[in-house]
C-alpha cells in the first residue's frame, strides 16, 4: 500500500470515527428524551410532577380493565415492580387488552392517576399461529406479556 | 469471457465490468422472480397471527424492504470507501448509481411500517428511537441524491458525496439498535436475538424468502443502474468526439 493510499484510509477512519463520536455525544446528551416512554418504576423514580405531559409504557395489568360509561376505561399500567392507574377517555387500539403491552400520553393528576389523552398498543416481537398458542397454553409453557420490557 | 478468473480490481476496468455483468443480468433478474414469487405464495399462505390476524402478512414486504434499504446503504458506503481510498472510478459509479434505489426502499419501508402501525398500534407515525432513526435514513439518501447533482465537477461530487455516505453510515448501528437502547413503540428484535428467533418458522421461511428475494431484486437493479451509466458516459464520450 503506497503512502497516498494510507492517507486517504485514515481520512476514511478519522471520518467514521468523528461520525460515531459526535453520534455518541449527541445520544447521550439526549438519553433521556430518546426514551419514547417511562416505565411506572421510572415514574416513581423521576418524581414526575403532575400536568407534566409524558408517556407511560408497560403492560396492562391483568384484571384491571374496567369500562365506564361511554369511552371511559380505567386500567393499570404494570411493569411488575410499580404500577399507576390510568384513566382514559375514548377509542382503544384492537391489541389492547389485559396482559398486552401499551403506551399512553398524557399527565398525572395531583391524586396520582394518570389522565391519558392517547393510547397506544405495543405488540412484542412474537410472531405465531393460533394453534401454537393454544399448544403452549395447554402445555403451561404460555407466558402472556413475558417478552415486553 | 475467456476461463482466466476475474479479480475484483479488473471489474474497476469499465470494458472489462461491461463484459463480465453483461450475462449476469438475465440470471439475476430470473432468480429475483422466482424467488419473491415463491415468497408471496408462502405468505399469502401461512396462518394468521395468534394477535394480529391477517394484518401480520405486511412484516413479509415491510422487514424485507427496510432490511434491503439498510443493506443498500452499507453497500453504497463501502462504494465511498473504495472511491476514496482506491479512486476507482466505477466505485463512484457505483455509489451514486445505489442512492436513488435505497431511498425508494427506504420510503417504502416507511409506508409500509405506517400502514402495518395504525391498524395494530393505533398510529400512523410516532417519534420513538426507531421511526426517527429510519426516517433519518430517508433524508441521508436525499441528501446525498441533492448533493450529488449540487456540483459541476463530478469528482469533487464524488468526493463531497463519499465523505456524507460514510459519516452517514454510522446511523445503521443506531437504526439496528434503537429498539434496545431505548423505550420504543416499535417491538424489539424478532430474528437476532438472544434465544433464538421469536418468529413461528412457517412466518419465518416466507420472510427468509422475501428478504432474499427484495436484496436480489437490489442488487439487479444496482447492476443496471451501474450499467446505464456507465453505457450513459460512453455515449457522451462518443459524441464529443464527433463534435470536435
Amino acid at each position: 500500500m503506497n503512502a497516498r493510499k494510507k492517507r486517504r484510509l485514515l481520512f476514511v477512519s478519522f471520518l467514521l470515527l468523528g461520525g460515531a463520536g459526535a453520534a455518541g455525544l449527541a445520544i447521550a446528551a439526549l438519553q433521556d428524551n430518546v426514551m419514547y416512554f417511562y416505565s411506572p418504576t421510572d415514574v416513581y423514580a423521576k418524581h414526575v410532577s403532575p400536568g407534566q405531559a409524558f408517556r407511560i409504557g408497560g403492560l396492562v395489568a391483568k384484571h384491571s380493565v374496567h369500562k365506564g360509561r361511554g369511552a371511559e376505561i380505567t386500567f393499570t399500567v404494570t411493569d411488575g415492580n410499580k404500577n399507576v392507574s390510568v384513566d382514559y377517555k375514548g377509542d382503544v387500539p384492537a391489541l389492547f387488552r389485559e396482559g398486552q403491552g401499551v403506551v399512553a400520553m398524557g399527565r398525572l393528576t395531583p391524586s396520582g392517576t394518570f389522565q391519558a389523552d392517547q393510547v397506544l398498543a405495543k405488540h412484542d416481537e412474537k410472531y405465531m399461529p393460533p394453534e401454537v398458542v393454544d399448544a403452549l397454553k395447554r402445555s403451561g409453557h404460555w407466558e402472556e406479556g413475558k417478552a415486553q420490557q | 469471457m475467456t476461463g482466466k478468473p476475474v479479480h475484483i480490481f479488473e471489474l474497476a476496468n469499465p470494458k472489462r465490468f461491461m463484459d463480465v455483468s453483461a450475462p449476469v443480468v438475465p440470471w439475476l433478474a430470473a432468480a429475483t422472480t422466482v424467488t419473491i414469487t415463491l415468497g408471496l405464495i408462502l405468505a399469502f399462505n401461512t396462518p394468521p397471527d395468534y394477535q394480529q390476524g391477517d394484518t401480520v402478512r405486511i412484516m413479509f414486504i415491510h422487514v424485507p424492504t427496510a432490511w434491503t434499504a439498510m443493506m443498500a446503504y452499507g453497500l453504497m458506503a463501502l462504494a465511498s470507501v473504495v472511491s476514496l481510498v482506491n479512486r476507482h472510478p466505477l466505485a463512484d459509479v457505483a455509489a451514486k448509481a445505489a442512492a436513488p434505489l435505497g431511498a425508494v426502499f427506504t420510503a417504502l419501508g416507511l409506508i409500509t411500517g405506517s400502514l402495518w402501525g395504525r391498524p395494530m398500534w393505533g398510529a400512523w407515525w410516532v417519534w420513538d428511537g426507531r421511526l426517527t432513526s429510519f426516517l433519518l435514513l430517508l433524508l441521508l439518501y436525499l441528501g446525498y441524491i441533492a448533493l450529488s447533482d449540487a456540483f459541476s465537477d463530478e469528482t469533487r461530487a464524488a468526493r463531497v458525496c463519499a465523505i456524507l455516505a460514510i459519516v452517514g453510515a454510522v446511523n445503521l448501528p443506531i437504526i439496528e439498535f434503537s429498539v434496545q437502547w431505548w423505550t420504543t413503540l416499535h417491538q424489539g428484535e424478532s430474528i437476532l436475538r438472544r434465544g433464538g428467533p421469536a418468529i413461528s418458522p412457517v412466518f419465518l421461511w416466507p420472510l427468509f424468502l422475501m428478504a432474499i428475494g427484495f436484496t436480489l431484486l437490489f442488487l439487479l437493479l444496482w447492476l443496471i443502474r451501474i450499467r446505464t451509466a456507465v453505457l450513459k458516459r460512453r455515449t457522451w464520450n462518443l459524441m464529443l468526439r464527433a463534435t470536435t
